[in-house]
């Protein structure tokens, strides 16, 4: 158990219609930016979901030292039919925060991912990339301690991807911990501190970033990364 | 000239003057029946909503129920809602027999199953996609059906639209409870039945004419209205 690990997990499973999705994954996490890694289907989104209480694990703890609070932003922005500005503070009224703080809350975090001037158009006629923005100012609003992102730039341009690895980069920076998955591997080069290796429902290898691109320690692990297209 | 044209004749002779029977049978039609759609939608959206998010024993039975009661049969509503109604029955003593009050509660009864159900589906579809962003956000089940009701606004107004399609066109239920009372509880479609036995085809003709005009309009402009909201909001 790692001495400053804000969440430990111990043999996490989760068995789905027979199916063992997260098998037995023990982990420690206390890196302020960890990027999960994997093939497709081998259960990033399982794990983060089960670690943002969406799922609820067959067998295993979480392990939480001191309970954070979460937000989540997903692959696809979920926009409600109104307003961005709406659609930010639908997050923090449902989280309980003052009433008179809605407004001021809400533009300030929709400044900051570079939005403010949309905030009274419809959010669902938005772009991709501004959707996922919004969804990123509605978690940062939000303040939490800990943020989870699956695969936030899978279907966004390379502009898009820049500006949301910025916002998640300053958000960082602001003290919340991170935790994502992507498939793009420059990416988790540029964002992660630490690096949690998934292969079929199994913690293959977790290890600082720079360890895990020189120097892979699984087969599992070299093999993943030798399919990278340079 | 055949009886049939005549009769067209007649009946546009009758709508082109506002004939003041005319009228009052249409508005009565369309005072009920949009009442009886309003009761249904403010009871039945909720209902459907919760049955889409919600998780309680029996949800799965009640979705059925609900899905059932669409083909409720309008002559069976009107018979139980006239036992309710009757002198003899436990609502009796409000003396609603034979009043349009009674046809509107008919009616809502027969279009809150059509509404719930409608609004079910929608709503369903709506929670597979919002469900982990608004769990994620630490929205209660409660809150949930009313976010996708509020959300789902427009795909709803045809849920609306089915239920006052419904409670217009039908005869059974109006006929049983209201009585089709000349001047009090007669509306386009127990009088069009009545006429048409009596062989009066013009007006029958006549209200059958407006009856079809009036749901063409209201679905015509809920349709545009709804081509606009969704151009606006996505």
């Amino acid at each position: 158990m790692g001495v400053n690990a804000w969440l430990t997990i111990e043999k996490l499973g989760l068995t789905e219609g027979g199916t063992r999705i997260i098998d037995g994954v023990s982990l420690s996490l206390g890196a302020q930016r960890t990027v999960v890694l994997g093939p497709n289907g081998a259960g990033k989104s399982t794990l983060l979901r089960l670690i943002h209480h969406l799922l609820h694990p067959s067998t295993g703890i979480l392990y939480w030292p001191r309970r954070l609070s979460q937000a989540m932003v997903f692959q696809r922005p979920v926009m409600l039919r109104t307003t961005a500005l709406a659609n930010v503070i639908y997050g923090l009224k449902l989280k309980g925060f003052a009433a008179a703080e809605y407004e001021r809350r809400a533009r300030e975090s929709l400044a900051r991912v570079g939005l403010e001037h949309i905030a009274r158009r419809p959010a669902r006629l938005l772009s991709g990339g501004e959707q996922q923005r919004v969804a990123l100012a509605r978690a940062w609003a939000l303040e939490p301690e800990l943020l989870i992102l699956d695969e936030p730039t899978a279907s966004l341009d390379p502009a898009s991807t820049r500006e949301v690895e910025r916002i998640i980069a300053e958000i960082a920076a602001g003290g919340t911990r991170i935790l994502m998955t992507t498939h793009n591997l420059g990416q988790a080069r540029r964002m992660a501190d630490e690096i949690v290796f998934i292969d079929r429902g199994r913690c293959v290898e977790q290890t600082p970033v720079a360890a895990f691109f020189n120097l892979p320690q699984t087969e599992a692990a070299q093999a993943f990364l030798q399919e990278e297209i340079p | 000239m055949t009886t049939l044209s005549g009769s067209f004749l007649t009946a546009w002779q009758l709508v082109a003057v506002a004939d003041a029977k005319l009228a009052a049978i249409v508005l009565l039609s369309l005072r009920v029946s949009l009442t009886a759609t309003l009761i249904a939608c403010t009871v039945g959206m909720p209902i459907g909503a919760l049955l889409a998010v919600g998780r309680f024993p029996g949800r799965r039975a009640l979705i059925v129920l609900f899905n059932g009661l669409m083909g409720l049969p309008p002559v069976v509503v009107g018979l139980l809602v006239y036992l309710l109604l009757s002198r003899a029955g436990p609502l009796g003593q409000f003396g609603l027999l034979f009043s349009p009050e009674a046809m509107i509660i008919a009616q809502a009864i027969l279009v809150t199953p059509i509404v719930a159900a409608l609004t079910r589906q929608v709503v369903a579809d709506a929670w597979s996609e919002y469900r982990e962003q608004l769990r994620s956000l630490g929205a209660s089940r409660t809150r949930a059906a009313a976010t996708l009701l509020w959300d789902g606004r427009f795909s709803l107004s045809t849920a609306a639209l089915a239920g006052f399609g419904r409670a217009i066109a039908e005869v059974g239920a109006v006929m049983i409870v209201g009585g089709n009372i000349d001047g009090v509880t007669r509306v386009m479609t127990t009088t069009i039945a009545l006429e048409t036995s009596k062989g009066d085809l013009p007006l029958a003709l006549a209200l059958g004419f407006i009856l079809i005009t009036v749901v063409l309009s209201i679905n015509a402009v809920a349709y545009a209205l709804r081509g606009w909201a969704e151009r606006r909001w996505g």
